[in-house]
Parts: C-alpha cells; sequence; structure tokens
C-alpha cells in the first residue's frame, strides 16, 4: 500500500514538471507579454528608449527568448516554485500566491454551492429514473439532463440575464457587490446578503449545466447495481421494493459517486472561468482570464500549474478513495 | 459473425429437418445491418437525427438557397433606415433652487440593428449583416471544425493509443505518461494562451487562425481517443483471434491496424460522436472570447458575443433576435451528436445498454 502510492506520488511529480514545462514554454511564446503592453503607448511618445523596455524584461526574466534562455528562466522558475514562491503578478502587482489566496474563496463559494445542489436534485432523480427504466420519467428525465449539458455557460447565462435581471428585474446584472449601495462598517449581515443575492444567478448557470451529468452517471451506476445476482437475492427474499432500491443497491451506488467527487476538485478550486467572466465575479477564474488576455506571465503560470496540480491530485485521491471505499479493488 | 433467426423460421426448421427448407426460412442480418435496426428502433436516437440532419442542411444548402434566390453572402451589408426616438433626461438645479430635469427628444435614423422583417427574416446586426444568413454560415464553420477536429484527433488517438497497448512495457510508459501530461493540462486557459498569441501574431493572415484553432483544439482533445484504443487493444490482444493471426505470420503493422483496431471502432465512432458536442461547444466559447474565427466572419460564439453584458446591455435586453437563436443552435446540435452518439452506443453493444 505505501509502495504503491509513493510509487503514484512520484509519477504524480513527474507529471506536473512535464505539464510545467509546456505551461511556460507556451505561455512565453506569447508575443505580447504585459510589459509590451505597458510600455507602449511610452515608447510610441518617446519618454522610454527599447533600452529601457529591454532593461524591464530583463529584470523579470523574459528577455530572453531563445531556447537556452527560456529553459534558464524556467529553471529558476521551478526552484522557487518549490519553495512555495510563484513569482509577482504584474497585473495584480502583488506576490500570484496572495491573488489566488484572495480570489478563490468567492470561486469555492460559488462551485461548491452549486455542487450541493447538484447532488441533492440529480442523485434522487437519477435513481428515480433508474427504477423505471424506459418509462416516461426515465425519459422525460433524462431529455431534460441532456438539453441542460449542451448548453454554452455564456449563452444559458445571458438568456437567465435577459430574464431575471433585465425583464423581472429580481436579480442583479453584474458584479459582486451593489456599486451604488454604501453599507456601513457593522452591516456585515447586509453585505453578505448583498453578495449572496448577486451569486443566484452564477450558481443557477452551474447547477443547471452540472445535472446532466451527475444524473446520467447515478442512473448508469444504479441500473449496474440492480441488475446484480444480490439484488436478485434481496427481492427473493420478499424485501420491499423501497429497501431493495434505497437500501441495498443505492450503497453500492455510492462507490463511483463518491470516487468520482474527488475529480471535481478543479472545478471546485479553480474557478468556472467563462461563467465568472460573464458576470463580471471576481473569482479566480475571471483573474485568471484578464490575466491571460493582457499576458501578465507570471499568473498565467501559476493559475496553470495551480490547476494542474488540483487534476493530478484529484486523479490520485480518487484511485485511493477506490481501494478505501471498495475491498474489491486491488492494488496492481 | 453474428446471425438472427426469426421466430417464423424457428418453428418451420422443426417440422421439416432434413429437407432444405432453411434458404427460405431464415434470413441471415449482417452485424451491419442489426446495428441499424438496433439504431433506429430508439426514438431518441431518429431524433437525434433528424437534428442533425437539419443543422446540416441549414447551414450547408441554406446559403447555396440564400445565393441563389436573393444574391448575397453572409457579408453583405443592409442599410435599413429606420427612425428611432431617442429621449435623453438630465437634472439641474435651477438659479431659483429647485430642481428642474430636463428632456432632450431627438429622432435619429438608424441603418443598422434592424427589427425582423418579411425580407430579413431575423433582422440584421449591429454591423447591417442578415442574421439568418450568419446563422448559416457560422453553422459551417463550427461542423466544419468539429468534424476535422474529430477526425485528426482520431487518427492520433488510434496510431498512439495503438501502438501502446500493442507493445507495452517502455512504450506504454512513455505514450501513457506523455499522455498523463496533455490530460492533466488545464484546456480553457491553455486554449486562450494559443489563441491569444495567434490572434496576436500579425504575420498570421486572420483567414488562416481558423486552421490554428483546429490544431490546438486536436491537441489539447488526442488524449480520449488514445486512452480507449489502448485500453480496447490491452484486451483484445490476449484473445484467441489474436494468437491465430500471430500463427499466420503476418507483420506486427497488420495484426495492430488490421485486426485489432477494427474491432475497436465501435466504440471509437461512439466516443468520436460525442466528443463532436464537446468541440463545438470549445469552438463557440473561444468565438465568444472574440478568440475563435475572426470578424467579420460569423461563428456561433461570436453572434451571442453581441449580448454579452459587459459591452452593454442594450443588445442582451432589446435584441434577442441577434443572440437567441445562435444559443438555440448551438443546443441542438450538441443534443443532437449527443442522442447519436448513445443511440450509436446502445445499438452497438446491447449489453452496455442503459
Amino acid at each position: 500500500m505505501l509502495n504503491y502510492i509513493i510509487k503514484r506520488l512520484l509519477l504524480a511529480l513527474l507529471i506536473l514538471i512535464g505539464a510545467s514545462i509546456l505551461i511556460y514554454m507556451l505561455s512565453m511564446l506569447m508575443p505580447a507579454d504585459y510589459i509590451d503592453n505597458q510600455t507602449a503607448a511610452a515608447l510610441q511618445s518617446g519618454s522610454m528608449t527599447m533600452e529601457d523596455v529591454m532593461r524591464l524584461k530583463q529584470l523579470y526574466g523574459l528577455a530572453d527568448k531563445s531556447f537556452k534562455g527560456i529553459m534558464k528562466s524556467y529553471f529558476s522558475w521551478l526552484l522557487s516554485a518549490f519553495s512555495g514562491d510563484l513569482g509577482h503578478s504584474f497585473l495584480y502587482s502583488k506576490p500570484v500566491t496572495a491573488v489566488l489566496a484572495d480570489y478563490i474563496w468567492i470561486s469555492f463559494t460559488v462551485a461548491f454551492i452549486s455542487y450541493i445542489l447538484q447532488i441533492i436534485i440529480a442523485i434522487p432523480m437519477g435513481i428515480k429514473a433508474a427504477v423505471n427504466q424506459y418509462g416516461p420519467y426515465d425519459y422525460t428525465v433524462s431529455v431534460f439532463a441532456m438539453i441542460g449539458t449542451a448548453f454554452p455557460s455564456f449563452f444559458l447565462s445571458a438568456l437567465l440575464m435577459n430574464v431575471f435581471s433585465i425583464r423581472l428585474g429580481i436579480f442583479p446584472l453584474l458584479g459582486l457587490t451593489t456599486a451604488t449601495k454604501v453599507f456601513g462598517p457593522n452591516e456585515h449581515f447586509a453585505i453578505f446578503l448583498d453578495k449572496a443575492w448577486h451569486l443566484v444567478l452564477p450558481i443557477a448557470v452551474l447547477t443547471i449545466l452540472g445535472i446532466g451529468g451527475t444524473m446520467r452517471f447515478t442512473r448508469t451506476n444504479m441500473l449496474e447495481v440492480l441488475n446484480s445476482d444480490y439484488i436478485r437475492t434481496a427481492r427473493a427474499k420478499g424485501l420491499p421494493e423501497s429497501t431493495v432500491v434505497y437500501k441495498h443497491a443505492f450503497r453500492n451506488t455510492l462507490i463511483p459517486l463518491v470516487t468520482s467527487l474527488s475529480g471535481l476538485l478543479p472545478s471546485l478550486f479553480g474557478g468556472a472561468m467563462i461563467t465568472e467572466t460573464v458576470f463580471a465575479i471576481p473569482g479566480i477564474g475571471y483573474m485568471a482570464y484578464r490575466a491571460t488576455i493582457q499576458g501578465d506571465i507570471p499568473f498565467i503560470m501559476g493559475y496553470n500549474m495551480f490547476l494542474s496540480i488540483l487534476t493530478v491530485s484529484g486523479m490520485l485521491i480518487s484511485d485511493l478513495m477506490y481501494m478505501v471505499v471498495d475491498p474489491r479493488v486491488k492494488l496492481s | 459473425m453474428q446471425t438472427e433467426y426469426n421466430e417464423k423460421s424457428q418453428s418451420s426448421t422443426e417440422i421439416n429437418d432434413n429437407q432444405a427448407a432453411p434458404k427460405e426460412t431464415f434470413k441471415v442480418i449482417s452485424p451491419g445491418r442489426m446495428v441499424a435496426k438496433r439504431f433506429f428502433k430508439s426514438k431518441l436516437s431518429i431524433a437525434g437525427l433528424i437534428m442533425i440532419v437539419f443543422v446540416f442542411l441549414f447551414s450547408f444548402a441554406g446559403p447555396l438557397i440564400i445565393n441563389a434566390t436573393w444574391g448575397y453572402k453572409e457579408l453583405q451589408v443592409f442599410r435599413i433606415e429606420r427612425i428611432s426616438d431617442m429621449v435623453t433626461t438630465a437634472d439641474f438645479v435651477g438659479p431659483d433652487g429647485r430642481t428642474y430635469t430636463y428632456f432632450d427628444k431627438s429622432k435619429t435614423i438608424v441603418h443598422f440593428k434592424a427589427p425582423p422583417s418579411k425580407e430579413h427574416w431575423l433582422g440584421t446586426d449591429t454591423s447591417g449583416f442578415d442574421i439568418f444568413t450568419r446563422l448559416m454560415y457560422g453553422g459551417r464553420i463550427s461542423l466544419l471544425i468539429s468534424f476535422i477536429v474529430i477526425f485528426l484527433e482520431t487518427i492520433i488517438g488510434v496510431i498512439l493509443g495503438g501502438l501502446a497497448g500493442y507493445f507495452g512495457k517502455w512504450v506504454d510508459q512513455l505514450i501513457m505518461r506523455i499522455v498523463d501530461i496533455f490530460a492533466c493540462l488545464p484546456g480553457l486557459p491553455i486554449l486562450l494562451i494559443l489563441s491569444a498569441t495567434i490572434s496576436s501574431i500579425e504575420a498570421i493572415p486572420a483567414e488562416h487562425r481558423i486552421y490554428y484553432l483546429m490544431a490546438f483544439l486536436t491537441l489539447m482533445g488526442w488524449t480520449g481517443a488514445a486512452r480507449i484504443i489502448r485500453g480496447q487493444i490491452l484486451m483484445l490482444r490476449e484473445q484467441e483471434f489474436m494468437m491465430a493471426a500471430t500463427t499466420t505470420g503476418i507483420k506486427t503493422i497488420h495484426k495492430i491496424f488490421k485486426h485489432l483496431v477494427p474491432n475497436a471502432i465501435p466504440q471509437l465512432i461512439v466516443s468520436a460522436t460525442l466528443g463532436l458536442g464537446g468541440i463545438i461547444i470549445y469552438e463557440s466559447t473561444l468565438s465568444y472570447l472574440g478568440l475563435g474565427v475572426p470578424f467579420p466572419r460569423a461563428a456561433w460564439g461570436s453572434m451571442i458575443a453581441l449580448a454579452d453584458p459587459s459591452k452593454g446591455q442594450e443588445i442582451l435586453a432589446n435584441y434577442p433576435n441577434m443572440w437567441v437563436p445562435a444559443g438555440v443552435l448551438i443546443v441542438i446540435t450538441v443534443l443532437g451528436f449527443s442522442f447519436i452518439g448513445d443511440g450509436l452506443r446502445d445499438a452497438f453493444d446491447p449489453r452496455m445498454k442503459r
């Protein structure tokens, strides 16, 4: 067991180093970085010379775009990354780790609430659909679930905004706080309510987009379990159908569900880039979008590595969870 | 491989046992026809097929009809004059200390953003293009990109997955670690970096951006096909027919690509069909962010981007004819592909039917 975990951890490290080389190469290939964007006007007016710009780039290790130069700056990045320093974001003029720590919680809140809602709505629906396989309930729920997954997030957001923000005027259109409202220093609850009100639509978008997948996953697993021998035994014993479904079958459906949940790690902490951007919610996804557009290389690097780490550790955890939850699974 | 006897044949073969009757009384159905039969039995797969056929006709035959009947294409600008009232109000405090409200009502002539009419079923957009026609051209782009990308992904996946699955050992280790690395890259952020790079290099003409886009989408998506093929081949290579193939002494390359890969094709077709929708969503997301197909070419994503509330609420609130149809078409296409994919999966392997 311990050997297996160590082997997997080393492998994960290897994958992450490979991924970091790729991401670093890619972001260094971006022809216009933040320094170019910021100094373009000064260069034009003559208040800065090309040498000044190059000196600035030298300072941040962005000057040498040859293969050797990129590798050199990559290794210095890697060394400081191991000590927990991901560099300094140009756009937000703060350390990258500080930006991540500041904006991650809003993304996490949105993602977490929408997952809870998804689970509450989708799992009972999936179970009911599996029990009534090919019945009218199964068809309706499956079709609606698939329609939900077929929506691009920006289109669903625009539709909800049009109906609920503009036509009905129930929810605010953009942002996290009402700019025109002034709160006193002690009105924490009012501020909280205001923020919560702004997050209703984004949470709704993520929930609608996600329900389909969870529901179909539950349904597939439930059907597999319902066709197994021990369920026939349970029925043969004369147990009531509800006990068979909700006690005997449902428990085993939880195995793949629990392991699939750890695969959600990146989307839970990585932010929903498009939805946050459309609703202009200052979560980590929106920040990363702005940084990418403006060529803020240290932040791009830090954010993408953060996502890769989340993905790799999610896979690792789900494999380990599988062994913990399901005693039939043996190590290979 | 498989034969199906119909009910009548079973009863009749029992009666005349030793006569040459079987010729008339039983029917051999090829596996392909059985798959087709099972596929068309499902209402959802037929619905999916109808949706996809509709979208294909709309985007590939539609422009020809428009061009033949009215003689214009995607970039024809229409200036349709209409008079729009503009009311601006402002508050000011007069010299007497009271607050007055000032109204300025003026009539302006607007050329663009025409409402739906007989000539232009969905009106015209902010640049005066006919929206209905642009929907067709946008569909061409989306469908073309998704099919080409899936095709490339599948080819790369078959070659690398086939090699990894057949040779095992260090070949497998090497290829699968590369797959792991690509699979752990965050899709959308990397696509953003790549597209931003391409659109800022001026040496690349805007019309060529779409080819780069296809290459990037392929780069980020081939790992799925490789994993499927590898898994299938690991399973298949231990079976007896492969032993038989080995004893005939054929070349390794033939063993992989003539005996192993064809057996994995049903799985591949299913995953490719289910993957088409995902690519369409990726492509339209990039177009929505202005990093996909460049203006003035039409794309469904960039048509919805007109409603982006950060650029002003006017279109989002007052001109649903500009952005809702494009979104509906995306949903129809993605849904159609997933219905067909599900239908195919059930048809290829009834045991997997869920």
